[in-house]
């Protein structure tokens, strides 16, 4: 192998030439009718056509120059690297990766409120707890949850925002018409999203793959809109608004004698209500995640990833398939409730515009970016995308690269696009492309997804 | 092979099944013995998957009776009552009488304990060996964790039922052959290993009745002749009675007691393997010609 050459192709000047040349006669050809020519209109109305050739020939020379380098150094450059590159070091570095990653990740959450104060002061962290943090993490939230359906037992649901609005709808209604507590109302909003999950489960049992996602769609559809027009009840497209705060164990966040404030002896500050938020919501993805990996070592977690893997196999083996894919509708309609509930008692306010598709959309991108059934990629998807979204409003400086018209909060949608089809290309199957064994003999090794079913229904 | 006179553990009785105006089993009968290999052999498509499917329940069979009992072979008797009475089981203290075309796919496995395997490998291919095995102990594992109420909320008191079921998959895991690659996933393993796992697999079920389709498909002498070894301690080690549809005869008639032979979708010969192997009709149906040219084909052919 030492005497291997170099590929000629590599650092072959002319090769390199003609393979510039060629590039840019083409793209002569596609920006000439593009690029080239302009239509303006002159003072008597009349159309004309103006040739921008500078512009034109600056669009062909990057072309050519950038093919010309790019065949010159970026290609020779490659290929060695690929050649070099030592198999074992990245699997080696993996595993150390992903042992400190979860602890690592735990600790920083938990002390994340406490440096955004330090670093922000009172004033700049309640944007920092509540944008990035709260939010972030409903979405991790229900990024788990739709995991169960999704990522272990293999069943595309598109609506799963349905379940995210019955829970919402469910603390809002309840609370606002029986006042009862947040506490009382969390577990029954959860209670009636997995019945309603159930509801969804029984017409959709025979459906698979594509048939199962427009049924999931179209009931997503059905609860919102059953939302906007019953009005009597949900009020309409006008929402619910004044829905009870969650309390500290009865005690308000206000600045009364009695609030949160006062009774602590603190000074009163709205931040302390989005802190205690922060880990009300990080207590509560914490247990979806907690329950979702004792489930997977339970029998039921067992067979919703068979069912994912070999449905027939399933039934041959004497497992109830119609209970196995209702109960992981159940769990994962539940979760989603708990998050909802949260989320209607978070924002003091709701309408069925929270509850659209795009929603459905986003949560379902998160799971299937972050690698089906892997909880670690899920939750790192959840912060790309939703932490993504939210920095884009940071990101003021570029005004002054751009003119101050720009905005980038507009370009959002393009820079997700791009990275989606960025990871599709360098990992189809999520960023955590591995799968960690339910139940360990000897030793535990990570199975590579490309044997992992994405199941089929 | 202990009793003198076995008793039936699989009784199949006037089994037609139609698919549109194909009729693929025409009026089948047979029985298949408590603690024997009983093989059903027979030319392509002549039905004997579809029998599997209707015992198994993944088909629901247009005419006909498959009745399987536990326990006492005394139960036997009230076959008929257990028929007209409508249900699709009849449980006395002594043992139980199925009517398997009555019950749905899962609950042939789950109640009546009949386990099978399948003509193209169906493992969990993304699921560890040790997981398979598992999974395939499903329904006593779900009653151990309270129907996972118990598992989440308590998990110590699982972890302990769950010891008896890693103790099964160790066992079957040693009689494959597989321990040192119990971690590694199914869909990893070579062919072979893939058969043997399925088999371990379906008698992690603690079935009665084992339905093997193909088992030596696709296996190398000397895997065909591992299976027979296997098959043969799981007949010996197990009360499990094994019904099987092979092509390869070296494995038919090796290890099994009774041969039925099924040509399209009827039944031409049944009985010992010796008196298979010599019976002109099932000649005619391997060779394909009428009976009474038999004996001019095999002249010509030198048999």
């Amino acid at each position: 192998m030492t005497a291997e050459a170099p590929s000629p192709k590599g650092i072959d000047p002319v090769a390199a030439l003609k393979d510039a040349a060629l590039a840019g006669l083409l793209a002569f050809g596609l920006f000439l009718p593009l690029v080239g020519f302009k239509t303006v209109q002159n003072m008597r109305n009349e159309i004309e056509l103006e040739a921008r050739l500078p512009l034109l020939f600056a669009l062909v020379a990057i072309v050519a120059g950038g093919r010309f380098l790019n065949a010159l150094i970026v290609a020779p450059w490659l290929a060695r690297r690929v050649r070099a590159r030592p198999r074992r070091e990245a699997a080696g570095g993996a595993a150390v990766f992903s042992r400190w990653l979860t602890p690592f990740a735990l600790a920083f959450v938990v002390i994340y409120p406490v440096l955004a104060l330090a670093i922000a002061g009172m004033g700049g962290a309640a944007k920092w707890i509540d944008n990035f943090g709260i939010q972030i993490l409903i979405y991790v939230m229900l990024g788990w949850g739709l995991n169960i359906v999704v990522g272990l037992a293999g069943l595309l649901d598109l609506g799963y925002v349905a379940f995210y609005a019955v829970g919402a709808y469910s603390y809002a209604l309840l609370a606002k018409a029986f006042g009862l507590s947040f506490w009382l109302l969390l577990p029954l909003a959860g209670i009636l999203a997995a019945f309603w999950g159930v509801l969804l489960g029984f017409p959709v049992l025979r459906l698979r793959g594509d048939y199962l996602a427009i049924v999931t769609l179209a009931f997503g559809e059905i609860i919102r809109l059953v939302l906007i027009n019953w009005v009597p009840v949900t009020n309409g497209y006008a929402g619910i608004s004044g829905i009870p705060r969650p309390t500290f164990f009865g005690i308000p966040f206000n600045a009364s004698d009695q609030g949160f404030a006062a009774v602590f002896g603190l000074e009163f500050s709205p931040v302390h209500r989005i802190i205690f938020l922060y880990y009300l919501i990080l207590g509560l993805a914490l247990t979806t995640a907690y329950v979702t990996t004792r489930l997977r070592r339970l029998p039921v977690g067992r067979a919703w990833e068979a069912l994912r893997e070999d449905e027939v196999a399933c039934r041959a083996l004497g497992i109830n398939t119609t209970n196995t894919k209702l109960t992981a509708f159940a769990m994962g309609g539940m979760f989603a409730g708990f998050a909802g509930s949260f989320f209607a008692a978070r924002q003091a306010f709701i309408s069925p515009e929270s509850f659209t598709f795009l929603e459905s959309a986003t949560i379902l991108s998160i799971v299937v970016l972050g690698g089906m059934g892997s909880q670690i990629g899920v939750a790192i998807a959840a912060i790309v995308m939703i932490g993504g979204t939210e920095i884009t409003r940071e990101l003021d400086f570029l005004k002054l690269v751009f003119g101050s018209d720009f905005d980038p909060t507009q370009y959002r949608m393009l820079l997700f696009g791009f990275a989606m089809v960025l990871i599709m290309i360098w990992r189809p199957r999520g960023l955590i492309a591995t799968r960690d064994p339910s139940a360990v003999f000897r030793k535990r090794r990570a199975i590579s997804v490309e044997l992992v079913k994405e199941g089929h229904g | 092979m202990n009793a003198a006179s076995p008793e039936p553990v699989l009784k199949v009785e006037h089994l037609t099944m139609r698919f549109g105006g194909l009729v693929a089993v025409c009026d089948l009968s047979f029985a298949a013995m408590h603690g024997e290999i009983t093989a059903l052999i027979g030319p392509n498509g002549a039905g004997k998957t579809t029998v599997f499917n209707c015992i198994t329940g993944f088909y629901k069979p247009s005419e006909g009776r498959i009745a399987l009992h536990h326990g006492d072979p005394a139960i036997w008797q009230e076959l008929e009552t257990a028929t007209d009475r409508g249900g699709r089981f009849l449980r006395r203290p002594g043992g139980a009488l199925f009517l398997l075309e009555r019950m749905p796919d899962y609950l042939v496995t789950q109640q009546a304990k009949v386990a099978r395997t399948f003509q193209n490998i169906r493992l969990f291919p993304g699921m560890t060996v040790f997981e398979n095995l598992l999974v395939a102990q499903h329904n006593p594992l779900m009653i151990a964790s309270g129907f996972t109420f118990l598992g989440v909320f308590w998990p110590r008191a699982y972890g302990r039922a769950e010891k008896s079921a890693v103790d099964k998959a160790r066992l079957w895991l040693d009689k494959i052959g597989l321990t040192s690659r119990a971690d590694d996933p199914a869909g990893d393993l070579p062919y072979g290993d893939q058969r043997r796992l399925e088999i371990a697999r379906a008698m992690c079920t603690d079935p009665v009745l084992l339905c093997l389709d193909e088992p030596a498909a696709g296996l190398n002498p000397r895997e065909s002749h591992e299976l027979n070894a296997l098959l043969q301690s799981i007949r010996q080690d197990h009360a499990t009675s094994i019904l099987l549809i092979e092509h390869d005869m070296s494995v038919v008639m090796e290890i099994s007691d009774r041969v039925i032979v099924l040509d399209y979708g009827v039944k031409i010969a049944d009985g010992p393997p010796d008196r298979v192997r010599n019976d002109e009709s099932v000649i005619a149906a391997y060779l394909g010609v009428a009976d009474h040219e038999v004996a001019r084909v095999e002249a010509e052919v030198g048999l």
